[in-house]
């Protein structure tokens, strides 16, 4: 009876964030509170949802367990696949879009209509894309998230935002028509859009058939490529994300996340260690990577604002993950997988906290004005704000500060620390005993420059903002910053000191899922095979 | 026929993205939406085409499957039908946002000087 309560509760973060959004929808939009709560108590559920897969994806590993959505059987039917990939993102995803819609409640849901319905929208695209084990399900996720990305980005609206909107649109439009090429060129040559049945496919094709199957691969690719944001497609990435609002820039932060884990799960997938085209994707991954990281931590650099420069830490933080995946060291995915949960809740709560920090400058407030003149809000509604504000301000937001610039920079003790010290010592540990004597190769040994260069950069961008920021004298009023405001914040630094005192727990989690990841035969034969068993589970 | 799909699908490809590199956001819809037919029809074609073949089983005789095409694609293309048509509605409405917000039919919201 658990048991089968417990499968089932795997459709919960698709339909529980899809249920409420639309119930949202219903509810007056005066009543921001209500909406609030609403909003909230779904994403709280979602917190104790993820938690309970990550737990049970742990009980039932090396197998994954499988959904089958309208009871119908694999390949035809569509199913859901929960491993403990699939399970550690939901949960990361989960815990970020509470932490942002918390932090909505103060201001930023106030500022126009249905902010916490497309919110629920665009999770449950995110967790869809990633619980779900067809690909063309994934590209109706993808869209999911992606239409309720285009309203959140313009939440707020301006002109900055719109333009930076119309742009986010077509890229991602353009990304779509490839993704959809890519499906149907793999749809074309295997004759299944299944990811286990097509694993399977693939291993035995005439050799005329494979080649159209990788390039569809590769078209597919240039889609989760686009989302996550490997140079060279990523130029869109600074400017849409300090355009976007504070929370909504966070949530943002997990789009990138959704193309890293469908690029990661395919091509691990679908091409095997020791498949012929695994090495030129690696190569081409770890050149992305390297280049990426360069471009971020120069973009770090030379970054004017704020935003731009937490839009340029993503770029580091995808930029570091791809080209330690780009390596193929069995080691260094465990490793780069607890390095995404660090530097996400890292870059999330830095997103979060530009804005209080930024809102005693000018900048910030004229934008704010902008915002007020569109949505003709007068000064009353300014009253209207409820909420304590918090005393010592700038004390507390400049610990906050401080605590993001170690957790991004990689200064110990906090996880940034332990995530990039494990992924150098993941290049050292051999694959095999037998290769014990042999030192790591060139490429090794210029991502660890290339990454110590980056903690570098990092660190000066981010003394450099600090000393502007908190030790220059104050010309203007200390900012007015409600609780609700920065316990998000504290949250999110929160998550990663947990991660650093359990690092040990979380780096065995890590380190079975990356072998589960390399021996995908479990996967296929948990999809494929359970095919026979399906009236035992029921769908 | 293979030819004339062939040719079809290049040419509202390649128009398609021509479009796109334009300046104006007008153009650059129409660009978005000959893309998206080009990808339609290669979506459809992905299932081999086949004249005077229904993708729905008749059950009434024996059923061979010579007989039939592939329904997968047609259900693939009328998902992804519909999906960029929802999208490009939106678009233009932020096309219209942005034409209001900033005077100009530009896509960079400014006139190049």
């Amino acid at each position: 009876m658990i048991a089968v309560f417990l499968h089932h509760i795997m459709i919960l973060p698709i339909i529980l964030p899809l249920i409420t959004g639309a119930a949202l929808l219903f509810v007056n939009e005066r009543r921001k509170l209500l909406k609030a709560a609403l909003a909230l108590a779904a994403a709280g559920c979602l917190i104790v949802i993820a938690a309970i897969l990550v737990y049970q994806a742990a009980d039932l590993a090396p197998r994954a367990d499988v959904y089958h959505l309208g009871g119908w059987a694999p390949p035809f039917g569509i199913v859901l696949a929960l491993d403990r990939l699939s399970a550690v993102f939901l949960l990361m995803a989960a815990l970020i879009c509470f932490c942002a819609l918390l932090y909505a409640t103060a201001h930023w849901g106030r500022q126009g209509a249905h902010f916490y319905s497309f919110s629920q929208f665009f999770l449950a695209g995110v967790n869809g894309a990633f619980l779900t084990g067809d690909i063309f399900n994934l590209f109706v996720f993808f869209e999911v998230m992606l239409t309720a990305s285009y309203a959140l980005l313009m939440h707020g609206s301006g002109l900055a935002r719109v333009r930076a909107g119309a742009h986010y649109v077509v890229i991602n439009l353009v990304a779509s028509a490839c993704f959809l090429i890519g499906a149907a060129c793999i749809y074309g040559s295997a004759g299944t859009l299944n990811m286990a049945d097509l694993a399977a496919k693939t291993a035995q094709m005439p050799a005329d058939s494979l080649l159209i199957c990788h390039i569809g691969m590769g078209i597919l690719g240039i889609a989760f490529l686009i989302k996550a944001g490997l140079w060279p497609l990523c130029f869109w990435v600074s400017a849409t994300y300090s355009a976007a609002s504070a929370p909504v820039a966070a949530l943002f932060s997990v789009t990138g996340k959704v193309g890293f884990y469908a690029a990661l799960r395919l091509s691990l997938l679908l091409l095997p260690a020791g498949a012929g085209m695994r090495a030129a994707l690696c190569q081409i991954l770890f050149c992305g990577g390297i280049i990426t990281l360069l471009f971020g931590f120069i973009g770090v650099l030379a970054a004017q604002s704020l935003p731009r420069m937490a839009a340029n830490f993503m770029l580091v933080s995808s930029g570091t993950v791809f080209a330690a995946i780009g390596l193929d060291y069995p080691a260094l995915v465990g490793a780069a997988l607890y390095y995404i949960l660090s530097s996400t809740f890292a870059v999330s709560a830095f997103f979060l906290l530009v804005e209080p920090v930024e809102r005693s400058q000018d900048a910030a407030a004229n934008v704010l004005a902008v915002t007020m003149e569109v949505y003709g809000l007068d000064e009353e509604e300014e009253e209207d704000e409820i909420g304590f504000y918090i005393p010592a301000t700038l004390a507390i937001l400049g610990a906050c500060f401080a605590l993001c610039a170690i957790l991004l920079i990689g200064m110990p003790p906090l996880s940034g620390f332990i995530a990039k010290f494990m992924m150098i010592i993941g290049v050292f540990r051999p694959q095999e005993p037998a290769q014990a004597a042999v030192l790591p190769s060139a490429s090794a040994w210029l991502f660890i420059l290339m990454l110590a260069l980056a903690g570098f950069a990092q660190l000066i961008a981010l003394t450099r903002a600090g000393i502007r920021i908190f030790w220059a004298p104050l010309e203007t009023a200390v900012p007015k910053v409600q609780i609700s405001e920065i316990i998000p914040i504290a949250a999110l630094l929160g998550f990663c000191l947990t991660l650093t005192i359990a690092a040990e727990p979380a780096m065995r989690y890590l380190d079975s899922m990356s072998a589960e990841l390399r021996a995908p035969a479990h996967y296929i034969r948990s999809v494929l095979g359970s095919a026979a068993e399906k009236g035992k589970n029921g769908g | 026929m293979e030819v004339i799909l062939s040719l079809g699908i290049g040419v509202f490809a390649a128009s398609g993205i021509w479009l796109i590199l334009r300046p104006r956001t007008f153009q650059v819809i129409m660009g978005l939406s000959l893309l998206s037919y080009a990808v339609n029809l290669f979506i459809f074609s992905m299932g081999r085409l086949k004249p005077d073949a229904a993708p729905i089983l008749n059950t009434d005789k024996p059923i061979n499957p010579a007989a039939y095409t592939d329904p997968v694609p047609q259900s693939l293309v009328l998902t992804a039908i519909v999906i960029g048509f929802a999208a490009t509605a939106l678009f233009l409405v932020i096309l219209l946002a942005l034409r209001g917000l900033s005077g100009s039919d530009h896509v960079n919201g400014r006139e190049p000087r």
